[in-house]
């Protein structure tokens, strides 16, 4: 075992990781510790833009940009946090570009701008070009800049280190926390994938940055490495996790394979059609039709398949048409992902339609967090030295639905506050506080336990299950029944767990063992997003239940929080609202307690969604 | 760079893919293993549809047969980097190969690629790498105050540096080059196309500088102009050409 002392560490080298590092590293002694290599996370696939109100094509403010940031997400979003994600937009653009983001321009030589999903001006009056791009590889070039400056700052990363286990000075799953008593972060316990050895990394301030977990569904457009195990870590260590029922599915996966075709296809005018040529989204969003928001393009395409519309020899998928762009349209504005239609499908799309099915691509819920990035251990009680960022965050800026766009932004408005924050708090905080005794013994027993199993079930066999699982009843339409359905097989699929075993038993690059951890972190983020869904009887945003096909404001204009307590501890979660947000689930080995947070309403009363 | 059916009109489409049995004969390094430092080929067949990647096949083999089978990945379709590998003899992305396009009638050769130091299996020590490219000081340098707004550039501008704004950085250019294979300490031509990249970015002052670095017996004068680097890229980068503008820049601009 090695041990390290920072100020501040971040687990995680995407997007928010490296732009919270940039901020935090000139201020502080700062680690960041990724599983993978820095340039390989997964904000690199992100295409489409950035969304910011620069009007540098055409007029808009950052008024406007938080409507629309709150009307998409169904007024679930925090409306002082969309503010300031609106706000700080335009410097999180004009700071990437600063650091040498190439940016498509305008004939001015300005950063370019063009329309997105639900991105309009005046509340809805049209479409506004908001989305500051560079083609569509956004993702890859904010990755790039980010990891640039890095070198330049000469940041330390650890690559290829698994944060396993989250260190604090106090029990939240045993012990009861007075409100308001003070509850600290320590450290985190790593384990290092090319020699096999545990480190403990004992720190001022953590950053969690690891991204979302797109795993638990069999099609996404998410990495492989996306296994929620930020989320996870938390969750396991008692704190809550936030509005995990909303996961949104992006209307333009490549049928079959996920793999994602940017909204921004539509916002250079691509159309979606039927199997009768029909462009049906005129029949769903009269007024900006193919570019409303996405748990509505989903819905709508899915329903086409349902009632037969569906293209293809299966009837499973519905059109993406850009046959009526020019060729030197589509390549100077969408080379990748019209590389992707003929790589992958052998798809010609200057002249054929592409195939897309929705695809599960972004958790809105994760770990909660206040508007300077700290995580919260309740509704209002925040945990000293522990912040979290990007898709692992909830703070909550997306609600119910995200728009496109406010991703990447969201990793840059928030990596950065959350850098900032953890670097101010890290130089005041005094010492270093005292690990628990022992800081490694869980991680090493779990792994043991894992590595010398003999003989049991196959990793695959036991993942597979749990994506099909989550497919066939917890994607775009839900209800009682699938849910329930859902829950029963994970619920096996949880007592199969702790049967699998790997069949590499070494120490050096045992990705084996790893993914058979990360199918643990799987296993709880599933359960607690099925959980999540079924108590939430509503439909809002991307969570669609046709038993509840409406929005149900008067009892559920709440955010969930979600806890994991040993079955023996009393139910109390935060005891906020009494009803709706008292159900406890309980399993015998543990249970999930249910709780809520107020939605923060600023600005905007909620009105019916209409695009 | 586009895979390109050889013969369109009779593939089916998406929905009604066709499945065959493919052979991968992979190289496997394990010092922990029964061989020690030797490194030995293992074939595994497995059943396949015709949408399928090598890396689709490596993880049923992964999955279904040995576990133990170590290579990396993530994003798993070419934009991450990760899974650069030698594939038949060429460097390719094991996420972006269709396997009935590397003529699945005969195994299908997998190996590390090249250059750099074997980890275990597919996996090699990418350090060596990262340490060039972050030589040739891969990110903006500038003088003066910052503007308020963003910096200006024409679109004519932008231009001239987008093919080198599109590396992954996944080694697959670097280690198919002959010279890296014999010498080391060659740049390498990912870390050249990073130089590129700023080199010819309008808003960057810091030219002169990073010329200097290439100029160095290792740098850009050790290419050779074989092209094995642009046929290897899977952005469709064209790096022998990139590698040609900086010494033509070093001959007119730095010296």
């Amino acid at each position: 075992m090695q041990t390290h002392q920072y100020d501040v560490v971040i687990v995680g080298a995407g997007g928010a990781g490296m732009r919270a590092a940039l901020e935090a590293s000139g201020e502080a002694r700062t680690a960041v510790i990724s599983k993978l290599y820095p340039t390989r996370s997964h904000t690199g696939a992100a295409q489409g833009g950035m969304a910011a109100a620069l009007a540098n094509v055409e007029e808009d403010n950052w008024e406007w940009h938080t409507f629309d940031t709150v009307k998409g997400g169904d007024y679930l979003v925090d409306q002082d946090a969309a503010e300031i994600l609106a706000k700080e937009a335009i410097d999180s653009v004009l700071d990437l570009e600063k650091m040498g983001l190439p940016f498509n321009r305008t004939p001015e030589g300005r950063i370019d701008q063009r329309r997105f999903g639900g991105h309009t001006r005046e509340h809805g009056q049209a479409a506004v070009r908001r989305a500051c791009y560079a083609a569509d590889r956004t993702g890859h070039m904010i990755l790039q800049t980010l990891y640039q400056n890095c070198v330049k700052q000469n940041v330390e990363f650890y690559n290829e280190f698994y944060v396993l286990d989250l260190l604090t000075d106090h029990d939240l799953t045993t012990e009861q926390i007075e409100d308001g008593a003070e509850v600290n972060a320590t450290g985190v316990v790593a384990y290092d994938l090319a020699s096999g050895e545990i480190h403990v990394f004992q720190a001022k301030a953590i950053i969690f940055a690891t991204g979302g977990a797109g795993k638990i569904f069999k099609t996404t457009s998410n990495a492989h490495t996306l296994t929620g195990d930020g989320m996870a870590l938390a969750y396991r260590r008692g704190l809550p996790l936030e509005d995990m029922e909303f996961f949104q599915f992006h209307p333009t996966g490549l049928a079959g394979l996920g793999i994602l075709l940017s909204e921004a296809a539509r916002g250079e005018g691509g159309i979606l059609r039927n199997s009768d040529g029909e462009r049906f989204m005129e029949r769903y969003a009269p007024t900006i039709k193919d570019l409303a928001p996405r748990d509505i393009v989903a819905r709508s395409m899915a329903n086409e398949v349902r009632e037969g519309r569906g293209a293809g020899p299966n009837k499973d998928y519905v059109l993406l048409d850009l046959t009526h762009l020019e060729p030197a349209h589509i390549d100077a504005k969408l080379p990748d992902i019209t590389e992707f239609a003929r790589t992958y499908l052998g798809i010609e799309p200057y002249t054929e339609p592409v195939p897309v099915y929705p695809t599960a691509h972004y958790a809105m819920g994760g770990v909660p967090t206040n508007i300077q990035g700290e995580v919260l251990r309740d509704s209002h009680n925040v945990v000293k030295g522990l912040y979290a960022a990007g898709e692992v965050a909830c703070v909550s800026v997306h609600g119910s639905n995200r728009l496109g766009t406010n991703s990447l932004l969201d990793i840059n408005v928030f990596g950065k506050r959350a850098g900032r924050s953890a670097a101010a708090y890290a130089k005041t905080a005094g010492p270093h506080r005292e690990l628990p005794e022992n800081p490694t013994a869980r991680v090493e027993a779990q792994l043991a336990e894992m590595r010398d199993r003999p003989d049991g079930e196959r990793v695959a066999d036991v993942r597979k299950a749990l994506q099909e699982t989550m497919d066939a009843n917890a994607q775009v339409f839900r209800t009682g029944d699938s849910l329930n359905e859902a829950l029963a097989e994970i619920r096996e699929l949880q007592k199969r767990y702790r049967n699998v075993s790997v069949q590499d038993k070494g120490k050096l690059f045992n990705t084996d063992l790893l993914e058979a951890i990360e199918l643990g972190f799987l296993l709880d983020i599933a359960e607690v997003t099925v959980v999540a869904a079924l108590n939430r009887k509503e439909s809002r945003g991307g969570h669609y239940r046709e038993d509840y096909p409406d929005r149900d404001d008067a009892n559920y204009m709440l955010h969930t929080m979600a806890y994991r307590r040993p079955t023996s501890a009393p139910d109390a979660g935060d005891g906020h609202v009494p009803g709706y947000f008292d159900h406890v689930e309980d399993f015998g080995d543990y249970k999930v307690v249910l709780g809520s947070k107020p939605v923060i309403q600023t600005r905007y009363e909620p009105m019916e969604r209409k695009y | 760079m586009t895979a390109v059916l050889e013969n369109p009109a009779t593939e089916p489409k998406a929905g009604a893919v066709p499945s065959f049995e493919v052979t991968l004969r992979i190289r496997r390094y394990n010092p922990e293993s029964e061989h020690g430092e030797e490194s030995t080929w293992d074939d595994f067949t497995v059943q396949v549809h015709g949408t399928d990647r090598v890396l689709d096949a490596l993880h049923m083999i992964k999955w279904e047969q040995d576990g133990s089978l170590t290579f990396r990945r993530s994003c798993a379709h070419g934009v991450c980097g990760s899974d650069a590998m030698r594939i038949n003899g060429r460097n390719r992305l094991a996420c972006k190969t269709l396997l009935k396009d590397v003529n699945p009638d005969k195994p299908i050769t997998v190996e590390p690629i090249k250059g750099l130091p074997v980890v275990k299996d597919l996996v090699v020590d990418m350090e060596p790498f990262f340490a060039s490219y972050r030589e040739i000081m891969p990110f903006l340098i500038t003088s003066g105050n910052e503007p308020t707004r963003e910096r200006l550039q024409s679109a004519e501008d932008r231009e001239r540096f987008d093919d080198t704004t599109k590396c992954i950085l996944c080694a697959a250019c670097t280690s198919s080059c002959p010279v890296f294979w014999t010498d080391g300490q060659y740049f390498g031509p990912a870390a050249i196309v990073n130089a590129h990249r700023f080199i010819f970015d309008s808003r960057d002052e810091g030219a002169t500088q990073r010329l200097e670095i290439l100029n160095d017996k290792e740098g850009v004068w050790r290419c050779r102009t074989t092209f094995n680097c642009t046929e290897a890229c899977p952005r469709g980068i064209e790096v022998t050409k990139a590698i040609q503008e900086v010494k033509r820049a070093m001959i007119t601009r730095a010296f």
